[in-house]
């Protein structure tokens, strides 16, 4: 589904390369993840995947079901199927949550020719999904993200990935900061979308999240490459040994 | 709105139009900045309330007289103004004393690195930095700094070498002294070459309660990569109008840390024009003011951002009102359309201690770049209840409590200047200030039972 | 391309023609001649068959206006105005005042159509539910029009009229509160509005009166080289309440056009009065060819003890805008309230805020200001908050924040904060910021387009504002400020 081909990226207006040639295949119903260390450029990949402006592709391409989607906007790349969960979701003072879920909602409807929800369609759609996420129904009437907890931002994203049915997910840290019950709602809210239509890409620096999401392929990543491939068992290795022996094989 | 009134010249601006022609003739060099000075003065006139800049300081009013401009004193005149203690006395590495405006003593060498000529000695002789006195545009105009141009009889030129770390502050005494009431016109200016650090600290001490009218200009221009630190007290006569400017033209990647302590005169303004000439500078300016009686304090600054990348500047003004005073606190912050990632925090903080006390706040924002974070906060208000409450709770009495809190308050300002000797001192400062608050209390106290 | 590139760049592009109500209206209109004289004030007062009293008021008035100068201290500039040069009063011709709807010309019915105001009872009666009826004074250059649903709210005991009826009908009040609040000569425009104001409102709530409908008045400037110099005055007795409106378009002309309005609010004891403003004059296209000058006195009065006056105001029209719509709190537990929203585009110029005088005992005030610059426009808050001696435990608490679209405009803060009591405490703060790119980011990659991305986060950044607006209005609002900011929020 998701095929990344000799990925070069340096940051705009800077010499600095993070990706180096970087290629990695997620394929339709698989979730993968990623991990590295610190600095590894995980991060960088999700934020190019999604077309963060601030990043300049130098040489390969990202292809979406077969189709190059780094010349897309990103509101372009959301509606071919494309979900970021953010390491630091964004806040936006004075936008209720209910309100940007439905422009949210309908403008990738929009996108893709389908008809706008109607208000007790959406009503009921996220009631039912943030009843399953534990998301009280105070939160969606606050502001987007303003004064949320670092548990209930990414509760948030799950509620987004939830609501949006993307078909590509890309998780970004979305362990970091949470306590384990958080940490197991979230991670139910992926297991309850893995099926053979969907696939994932989790980006995480520790084991931990692995334990409740079981990957199907561990990629370990280091100096904007994928450097070894392999099984669950590869995330207990790292766990074990630490990313030296990577840090030194790029 | 009305017509406009031209209105007729106070005694103060006849006297001293009257005066210029005599004294611009006895006044050693730079004639024609000093006409063209006193040309924007004339023009203008002594600012009222109907100049903006002036808004909430009226200087026509405070000046009725225009004092005569102090003559160069003699050597018992001198020995009786340098009599007194001097707060900051061994502070400097180096220091220089001057009485009404002109250069009287230095004690100790200039520290390596550091040349310093006499304001009246240069403007005799000829200097090669002299072409750099009045040079920041932002300030040109401004009627204080075209009174003390015009009539500037002494001060300081200090040149600060490349790379040198100079070690011990520069220190500038200035009393001003008399059986009469004077004018006094000194200036100073600092040049810092790339690369410096230097730690600049001036002293204003007035003797009495004459109505000394003290005029002093300070002029700093730090180049790339220089440290400059700044310290003023402000100890005026206690029926002294005084009027003070700092102008400050920063280099890139320059550090401003500048801290006016005011306690002491009936009308003081003291006013600081900062320009980042230079990518990514930084400066701290900061103002702490402890009002009483019936004294007006004056706090009048404009920061202009004017390079990219814009820098930051951080403005921290705390003043304490009591009795039948006033403070004032105009700041400005400008950000010009190249000075993109400008982030410029300003706050002026007062508490009125008394009914009769008042606080006039303006601070500005004035933003022609959209990649900019800039704010300001004001507050005035009586002293945080709660937190009386809760220190009084614990046993310290309310007259104890309300001196940690206005200490703690205003020290945060204060607080900044890099030196720890000079800080106890002007914490120390503060403290006397209480005391004697405390000491009108009790005597106030006794009078009502 | 980042998105706030491109943004700025089609801000850049935006061509002010997007002004949705700049079609004219072909009326055939009685006009004296160009220019003001003792003469113009005269034919004006006649016109109105005023009393003598307000003819006398009105050449007062004229004679201090002609020994005054513009004032010059707010951050606008434009070219002199030629005050010979300006028609100063313009009606539709007809013969006397129209009885009923059926006398209006049917052209003039039919603008007010156009720009969504249906004048006509049974109309607006068509569907909608009583308690969200509106009634409207509408006002087309010098004069009133109609004023709709008059006698249902007769019943009530509440007066709602255009200025000139009430100077026939209820002269004794005009003349007890009007330039009570904004003395004949409190500024050059005010003085020039009282020698020749030609039509507005007028309301008068009674005692323990709760208005039972939302007022409202729409002003038209229609004619060319004309100025329209209304005046509104509103009167709440004791314990009453009231919540107003006002709504303002011009058609798109190549010339200058002058709007100096004044306008009066008056509170008894535990009176309210709620008044929102939408103000949309053309505000000329993007080379800042024509537009209206909107420079506009008004001011409230909290006269009795704990009462309110809350001004609302959404401007997003005009070349020029100079307002500072005011409280003066001198019952003691009154409070004052400003929300204002100010979107500048193209070449306009704003400098607006309020004053919050601040004069009796335990009075509050709330100013929350958000400005909006894009273009090569420039934005200006300016307030006062004051309190006096006598004004114990005064409050205040003052917001301003200012958000810059693209970089050639330019966002401005003055305010001016005067305390002479210990015992009043004022809290004020102001930011500056952009749209952060991270915000844009994130909403496009949940789908939204860089336009509805934007819009979204402005309309959060105004939102504290239109929440303080009736319903309706908030709607209109809303969508008026995604068109003012057309190009960069679609």
């Amino acid at each position: 589904m998701l095929d990344i081909r000799n990925l070069h990226v340096k940051i705009a207006d800077e010499d600095k390369q993070i990706l180096n040639g970087l290629t990695l295949k997620v394929h339709r119903g698989e979730v993968a993840a990623i991990m590295g260390p610190n600095g590894s450029g995980k991060s960088t990949l999700s934020y190019v995947i999604a077309g963060k402006p601030d990043y300049e592709v130098t040489d390969g391409e990202v292809l979406l079901d077969g189709v190059n989607i780094l010349e897309m906007a990103p509101d372009a790349r959301a509606a071919a199927g494309l979900f970021l969960a953010f390491q630091y979701p964004m806040e936006i003072p004075g936008v209720a949550t209910m309100t940007f879920l439905k422009a949210a909602m309908n403008a990738q409807r929009k996108q893709r020719g389908q008809a706008e929800l109607t208000t007790p369609d959406f009503i009921k759609r996220v009631n039912k999904a943030a009843e399953l996420l534990g998301i009280p129904k105070d939160m969606l009437r606050r502001p987007l993200n303003v004064g949320f907890s670092g548990g209930e931002k990414k509760r948030m994203e799950i509620l987004q990935m939830t609501l949006l049915e993307p078909k590509m997910s890309i998780m970004d840290e979305t362990d970091s900061g949470l306590d384990i019950d958080a940490l197991k709602i979230v991670a139910e809210g992926v297991n309850a979308r893995r099926d053979p239509a969907h696939a994932f890409l989790v980006i995480t620096h520790y084991q931990r999240l692995l334990d409740y999401i079981k990957p199907d392929t561990v990629h370990v990543m280091s100096r904007g490459q994928i450097v070894k491939t392999g099984g669950a068992e590869l995330a207990l290795e790292l766990e074990a040994n630490g990313y030296r022996d990577y840090q030194s094989a790029a | 709105m009305s017509a406009k009134i031209t209105p007729m010249r106070s005694a103060a601006e006849s006297a001293l139009i009257e005066r210029f022609p005599a004294l611009k003739a006895a006044l050693p060099g730079l004639a024609s900045a000093r006409e063209d000075a006193f040309a924007t003065f004339a023009a203008a006139g002594l600012p009222t309330r109907r100049v903006e800049a002036w808004k909430y300081t009226d200087l026509r009013a405070a000046m009725r007289e225009a004092a005569p401009l102090a003559i160069r004193p003699n050597a018992a005149e001198i020995a009786v103004a340098l009599k007194g203690h001097s707060p900051l006395a061994g502070q400097g590495a180096v220091t220089l004393s001057f009485v009404n405006g002109y250069h009287v003593a230095t004690k100790g060498g200039p520290p390596n690195g550091v040349s310093i000529t006499p304001l009246a000695e240069a403007l005799t002789g000829g200097h090669p930095l002299l072409s750099k006195i009045g040079a920041l545009k932002l300030a040109q105009g401004d009627l204080a700094l075209s009174l003390n141009t015009a009539f500037m009889t002494d001060g300081a030129i200090i040149h600060v070498a490349e790379d040198a770390n100079v070690e011990g502050p520069i220190a500038l005494r200035f009393v001003t002294s008399g059986a009469t009431a004077v004018a006094t016109a000194a200036r100073v200016l600092m040049v810092v070459e790339a690369g410096a650090t230097v730690m600049l600290v001036e002293s204003h001490e007035g003797q009495g309660a004459l109505a000394h009218q003290p005029n002093t200009a300070f002029e700093i221009i730090a180049g790339d990569k220089s440290v400059v630190h700044h310290v003023r007290l402000g100890l005026n006569s206690t029926g002294a109008v005084a009027l003070s400017t700092l102008t400050a033209d920063l280099g890139a990647e320059t550090s401003l840390t500048s801290v006016n302590v005011a306690l002491t005169g009936a009308v003081t303004r003291h006013q600081v024009f900062a320009r980042f000439s230079g990518g990514n500078a930084r400066a701290q300016i900061n103002g702490a003011t402890l009002l009483s009686s019936t004294q007006h304090a004056d706090s009048t600054l404009v920061v202009e951002h004017a390079a990219e990348p814009g820098g930051e500047s951080r403005e921290l003004f705390r003043t304490i009102v009591d009795d039948e005073a006033a403070g004032v606190f105009q700041g400005k912050i400008i950000v010009q359309p190249h000075a993109q990632k400008t982030d410029g925090r300003m706050a002026s903080n007062a508490v009125l201690l008394s009914e009769g006390a008042a606080m006039y706040n303006k601070p500005e924002l004035e933003i022609f770049a959209d990649d900019v974070a800039c704010a300001h906060g004001a507050t005035c208000g009586a002293l945080d209840d709660e937190l009386l409450f809760y220190l009084m709770s614990r046993g310290i009495t309310k007259a104890e409590a309300e001196a940690l809190m206005i200490e703690s308050f205003v020290g945060a300002a204060i607080d900044f200047i890099d030196h720890e000797p000079i800080r106890d001192i002007l914490h120390g400062l503060v403290q006397d200030w209480l005391q004697a608050r405390a000491a009108r209390l009790n005597a106030g106290a006794l009078t009502v039972s | 391309m980042p998105a706030v590139q491109e943004t700025i760049d089609q801000v850049k592009a935006i061509d002010v023609s997007e002004y949705k109500y700049g079609f004219i209206t072909d009326v055939e209109m009685e006009k004296p001649a160009k220019g003001l004289t003792e003469a113009t004030v005269r034919y004006i007062s006649a016109r109105k068959n005023e009393p003598a009293w307000m003819l006398d008021w009105r050449l007062d008035a004229f004679r201090r206006w002609k020994t005054m100068t513009e004032p010059t201290w707010a951050r606008v500039s434009y070219p002199e105005i030629d005050f010979q040069d300006i028609y100063y009063y313009a009606a539709p011709k007809m013969n006397g005042a129209p009885k009923s709807l059926d006398e209006v010309d049917p052209a003039i019915l039919d603008a007010y159509k156009k720009l969504g105001i249906p004048l006509r009872e049974q109309e607006i009666l068509a569907g909608v539910e009583p308690q969200n009826r509106v009634a409207v004074d509408a006002v087309f250059d010098s004069v009133s029009v109609v004023t709709t649903f008059r006698a249902e709210l007769a019943k009530a005991g509440v007066i709602f009229c255009s200025i000139s009826d009430a100077l026939q009908e209820h002269p004794e009040l005009v003349r007890k509160y009007i330039g009570t609040v904004v003395p004949v000569t409190d500024n050059y425009y005010a003085t020039l509005n009282s020698a020749v104001f030609t039509d507005g409102s007028f309301v008068f709530i009674p005692k323990g009166v709760r208005c039972p409908m939302e007022l409202s008045t729409y002003f038209r400037i229609n004619e060319k080289n004309t100025g329209q110099f209304e005046r509104t005055l509103i009167i709440a007795e004791e314990g009453s309440y009231v919540s107003y409106l006002e709504g303002c378009t011009a058609p798109q002309r190549d010339e200058n056009q002058l709007h100096a309005a004044v306008v009066e609010l008056i509170t008894m004891d535990n009176a309210e009065i709620k008044y929102s403003t939408v103000q949309n004059w053309y505000p000329g296209d993007a080379n800042g060819k024509g537009g209206i000058y909107n420079f506009v006195t008004k001011r409230g009065d909290c006269r009795g003890k704990n009462s309110k006056i809350s001004w609302t105001q959404v401007e997003t029209g005009s070349a020029i805008t100079w307002k500072y719509p005011s409280c003066i709190l001198r019952g003691d537990g009154s409070r004052g309230e400003f929300y204002s929203i100010a979107v500048s585009n193209g070449m306009q110029q704003v400098d607006s805020g309020t004053k919050m005088i601040h004069l009796g005992k335990n009075t509050t005030s709330r100013i929350i200001s958000k400005g909006i610059s894009a273009g090569r426009s420039q934005n200006t808050y300016r307030g006062l908050v004051s309190a006096h001696r006598k004004a114990t435990n005064a409050r205040n608490f003052t917001n301003c924040d200012s958000l810059l679209i693209g970089n050639q405009c330019g966002a401005h803060t003055v305010p001016y904060i005067e305390s002479k009591t210990s015992t009043a405490t004022f809290e004020h703060e102001a930011t500056t910021s952009k749209i952060s790119e991270d915000q844009l980011f994130y909403c496009m990659q949940r789908g939204l387009s860089a336009e509805d991305a934007t819009a979204l986060i402005v309309n959060g950044f105004v939102k504290d504002v239109l929440q303080q607006l009736p319903m309706e209005f908030a709607v209109e609002a809303q969508k008026l400020i995604s068109i003012s900011l057309e190009g960069s929020v679609g």
